[in-house]
């Protein structure tokens, strides 16, 4: 597929990455020669120079047989500036970035006159991570399929647990329950869960279930529950916006701290509910006045990544249960593992994501749709949804004897609305909805993950 | 340094060149010439051997950077032209110096040669081939070639097609960098079959017509008869047109096929034009008015056309020896011969977009010297040339300059030279180095040739070709102790 991204930020630049690695031509457009020689060194794309918002220059990028476009500048008004040039020029799907919440209200109205295929929000995606997790907080990351009748989550195994020591098939027929284990980080690797893999204390364990029964293993391995009731939220940007926009409600007690007065009175005016406490947040004695030991979670959404590890870090000293740590630009994702902080949000890699979705979903017409597309660990393991069509090579024999490729696993399907998990003697049937975890398997179409 | 990278990489670039071998094999059979065809078929047997083994084995790391694409690039040519040269040495044509001076010599598109006229006549025709051959294969460069057809990936590919690719600035028709290179490919190969087909339709006898189709499509010059190019006139003609087109960018054709000729007519594209037309027409006025040739007004202006378009094309083929003609037609025909084509073109020499940049440059020098405080930018085409491109161009002269002196010296020693003419040594390097071919003068003037040179001069001259052929760097890189170290 031919794509154009306009803006070379974090997030262009992480969905340069991942569309070309998808087999995507893609052009990248972007102000600065410099950030457009550094994209074009790392991937194999082209990459031109100038506003995106001119026509010459969208020639220049071959708009005329592009078929997306995407514009993720930092300005919410040049990329719908963009995408408005570049539907009436080419013949393109559009997607705009729009991350101020003003604009972000009135999204549908300006999706549906601007003729955009797509609005992406990263904060606000992001937003609604963290609130899922909030919300079931001994998961590390929880991401629904199949409208919502599966959930896929992730937690850190602690000591006590009961699966630790043990391999996959003593645990198993013990507990009875009915849960897919999918995958298990362990360091920097991450394998999929076969019988004999025997778990470790520290492991992150990835599974796939309906949210009754993910709630019932849990209690059943005695990984430790709670719920939150008092979130402490570092920052007072957008994606606090959001938060406390879908928090209002939940019961959560909310408190912000933001160093800037005018965004404290912003964020007071629109939120009356959340306590904001106006002063700086590297200051621990005002973190301990305003109990940072109480809170049951601890939220850290401040400008610098730096600064997000170190406080989630402090937090995590102070004994506080829950850490939720938005990382935007570093890429260090071995070091973080290792440091233990619980959930990261990372609202580029969100972003890229959604949009990968779209693309892959406008390809993979052939033997099944994809529905959903989630990354479990960052470019390593993807859990993809699709729904399958009628004369796909998937369709018709057991599990057992489809020639799948190493690092696939069928970890549930979804039929008429009913969740099976999996054995070998089940089949899949046209409708059904299939989901899948992969290991280092890119799938673009069902049949990519046959052999 | 990623060995095992580059290991593999020679090993698919001789899998590639047992495949090239094939091509001479196929006028073998059809000349019935056994014993060069076993020649042929045994060389390109070690060569899918030993680029086999090599190409096996999946390196572990598959990361390339700009300093493995430059020593690939430089590599391969030398291994290329090393296992090239086997089947001259073999068929006991030439030595293996020879064999291997007139390889380099065919895969840089240069067209010096070796061979008499009278042993060019005698040679086999499966070896005329594979010479034409090494040009056309030379001519858009083997590791595009590579890159066009095998399922390389990654954005590591854009360093050695930057390392090959020549002009100052080498960008991407399409995001792909295989596509790209298949596109030029495309191009390259249509416009060699058109050419074909006129000098066929024109009356060239068809395995002429095949080995000057190559020569001039690679830029290359090599002759398959003493005669040269003495055809008839509209022959001479339509290689000169052809000359002139496969030596003009090769993204200005990409650009026409996508209907967009505006941005086709560069201004390098425009000042290429314009200095052939000088230069023709000076050579022409002087030529017939001052020269004491004998020609007729028209017959004077088909060889300045020719020996023009030959020149700054840098393919080197001739219809006369221009060597006898006035000093200043000689002298216009040497300055063309440093001036060269066109950036992304197949031809060699410094190139039109470079000089643009360096002319432009000096202006602007003096202009600072006048007005201080003024800033000025280089601008081409509506365009900034920006600060690492001017810089680049800068450095690429003074190590050519550097090069070519330092080659000048060594090669005075040679007793061909040692009687004091400069013209011969000085063109001897400038028709090397810009990948031309012929020179000035008796000895190596269109109707000369560089056999009688020592072998330590021959060695300057195939490091000139290469060097001259890959933009100095490649090589520089590869020499360079620190490209290795740890």
């Amino acid at each position: 597929m031919k794509i154009i991204i306009v803006g070379c930020g974090r997030v262009g630049y992480s969905l340069a990455g991942k569309l070309n690695a998808d087999g995507n031509n893609v052009t990248v457009v972007d102000t600065s020669a410099e950030k457009i020689a550094d994209v074009m060194g790392q991937f194999d794309i082209m990459g031109v120079v100038g506003n995106g918002a001119t026509l010459s220059v969208l020639k220049d990028a071959g708009i005329d047989d592009a078929e997306l476009f995407i514009a993720v500048t930092n300005s919410d008004e040049l990329n719908l500036l963009c995408c408005m040039i570049a539907k009436k020029e080419g013949n393109c799907e559009t997607v705009a970035r729009i991350k101020s919440p003003e604009y972000s209200k009135e999204a549908e109205y300006l999706q549906k006159q601007l003729g955009l295929a797509m609005v992406i929000n990263p904060e606000y995606e992001a937003a609604k991570e963290i609130a899922r997790v909030l919300r079931f907080p001994s998961a590390m990351r929880i991401e629904p399929f199949g409208k919502g009748r599966v959930e896929l989550l992730s937690f850190r195994l602690s000591a006590d647990n009961l699966l630790v020591g043990q391999s996959v098939r003593e645990v198993m027929g013990k507990l009875r329950a009915n849960v897919q284990l999918a995958t298990v980080e362990r360091g920097d690797d991450v394998y999929i869960v076969n019988g004999d893999t025997v778990f470790a204390e520290k492991d992150v364990l990835t599974v796939v279930s309906t949210p009754k029964d993910a709630v019932d293993f849990l209690n059943k391995i005695h990984q430790k529950d709670f719920s939150v009731k008092d979130a402490m939220i570092v920052g007072g940007g957008i994606i606090t916006h959001y938060l406390c926009e879908i928090l209002e409600r939940s019961g959560i007690a909310l408190k912000v701290i933001e160093k800037d007065y005018d965004e404290c009175e912003e964020l007071a005016s629109d939120w009356t509910k959340v306590t904001v406490i106006n002063g700086n947040p590297s200051d621990h004695a005002l973190l301990k006045e305003q109990g940072i030991e109480r809170a049951d979670a601890f939220v850290a959404l401040a400008g610098l990544d730096e600064e997000n590890i170190l406080l989630s870090l402090f937090a995590k000293e102070w004994g506080v249960k829950k850490l939720v740590t938005k990382i935007n630009r570093i890429d260090y994702d071995g070091v973080l593992t290792k440091l233990d902080l619980d959930t990261v949000v990372c609202p580029k890699n969100l972003t890229a994501d959604m949009i990968l979705r779209h693309v892959r979903s406008a390809k993979s017409a052939k033997d099944g749709n994809m529905e959903n597309l989630y990354n479990v660990v960052q470019d390593k393991v993807e859990a993809v949804e699709f729904i399958v069509k009628e004369g796909s090579r998937l369709i018709g024999k057991p599990l057992s004897e489809l020639p799948f490729k190493q690092n696939v696993l069928v970890a549930s399907i979804v039929r008429n609305g009913t969740v099976i998990l999996p054995r070998g003697n089940d089949s899949i049937l046209a409708g059904d909805s299939v989901i899948l975890v992969t290991k280092d398997v890119a799938v673009v179409e069902l049949a990519d993950v046959l052999a | 340094m990623n060995f095992s990278m580059i290991r593999k990489t020679l090993g698919s670039l001789l899998i590639f060149e047992a495949i090239f071998f094939l091509v001479p094999s196929v006028t073998a059979v059809c000349y019935r010439e056994w014993e060069e065809l076993l020649v042929f078929l045994a060389c390109a047997g070690i060569c899918f051997g030993l680029g086999g083994l090599c190409a096996l084995k999946k390196p572990k790391d598959p990361h390339m950077y700009a300093k493995e694409g430059f020593a690939i690039v430089a590599l391969s040519w030398i291994v290329m032209s090393l296992f090239g040269a086997l089947p001259l040495c073999l068929t006991g044509t030439a030595s293996y110096i020879d064999a291997l001076f007139e390889t380099a010599s065919g895969f840089t598109t240069t067209g010096a040669s070796i061979f008499t006229g009278a042993e060019i006549d005698q040679m086999s025709k499966s070896l005329l081939m594979w010479r034409s051959f090494t040009h056309w294969v030379g001519g858009m460069g083997v590791l595009v070639f590579i890159i066009a057809f095998l399922p390389l990936s990654g954005a590591q590919n854009m360093h050695m097609m930057k390392a090959e690719s020549p002009g100052p600035v080498v960008s991407k028709l399409v995001p792909k960098v295989r596509q790209t290179a298949f596109i030029l490919y495309a191009i390259y190969a249509v416009m060699t079959v058109i050419e074909f087909i006129i000098l066929l339709v024109g009356g060239m006898p068809v395995f002429e017509a095949i080995t000057t189709s190559f020569a001039t499509a690679g830029t290359g010059g090599f002759s398959v008869t003493s005669n040269g190019m003495n055809y008839a006139p509209h022959l001479q003609v339509i290689v000169a047109v052809f000359m002139l087109l496969f030596s003009v960018n090769f993204n200005s054709y990409y650009l026409l096929l996508r209907r967009r000729p505006k941005e086709a007519f560069t201004s390098e594209v425009r000042t290429f034009l314009l200095i052939v037309f000088s230069a023709v027409a000076l050579i022409t006025l002087n030529v017939y008015f001052a020269g004491d040739m004998g020609y007729t007004f028209g017959e004077t202006l088909r060889h300045a056309f020719f020996a023009v378009s030959s020149i700054i094309s840098t393919t080197g083929f001739a219809t006369v020896d221009f060597s006898y003609w006035p000093i200043f037609s000689t002298l216009i025909l040497v300055t063309v011969m440093f001036i060269g084509a066109c950036a992304g073109s197949t031809g060699g020499g410094i190139k039109v977009s470079r000089c643009i940049i360096l002319s432009k440059g000096g202006m602007h020098e003096v202009g600072r010297l006048i007005h201080p405080k003024q800033v000025k930018k280089i601008v081409v085409d509506g365009k900034m040339v920006d600060h690492e491109t001017v810089r680049s161009v800068n450095a690429y002269l003074v190590a050519y300059i550097l090069i070519f002196l330092v080659s000048l010296l060594i090669i005075s020693f040679d007793p061909m030279i040692a009687n004091g003419d400069l013209m011969t040594a000085f063109t001897s390097v400038a028709a090397t180095i810009n990948n031309i071919g012929p020179g000035v003068g008796a000895v190596i003037g269109p109707a000369g040739n560089f056999g009688d040179f020592t072998i330590l001069s021959k060695l300057v001259y195939i490091f000139d070709m290469i060097a001259g052929r890959l933009e100095i760097f490649p090589m520089l890189v590869l020499f360079s102790p620190r490209t290795w170290r740890k």
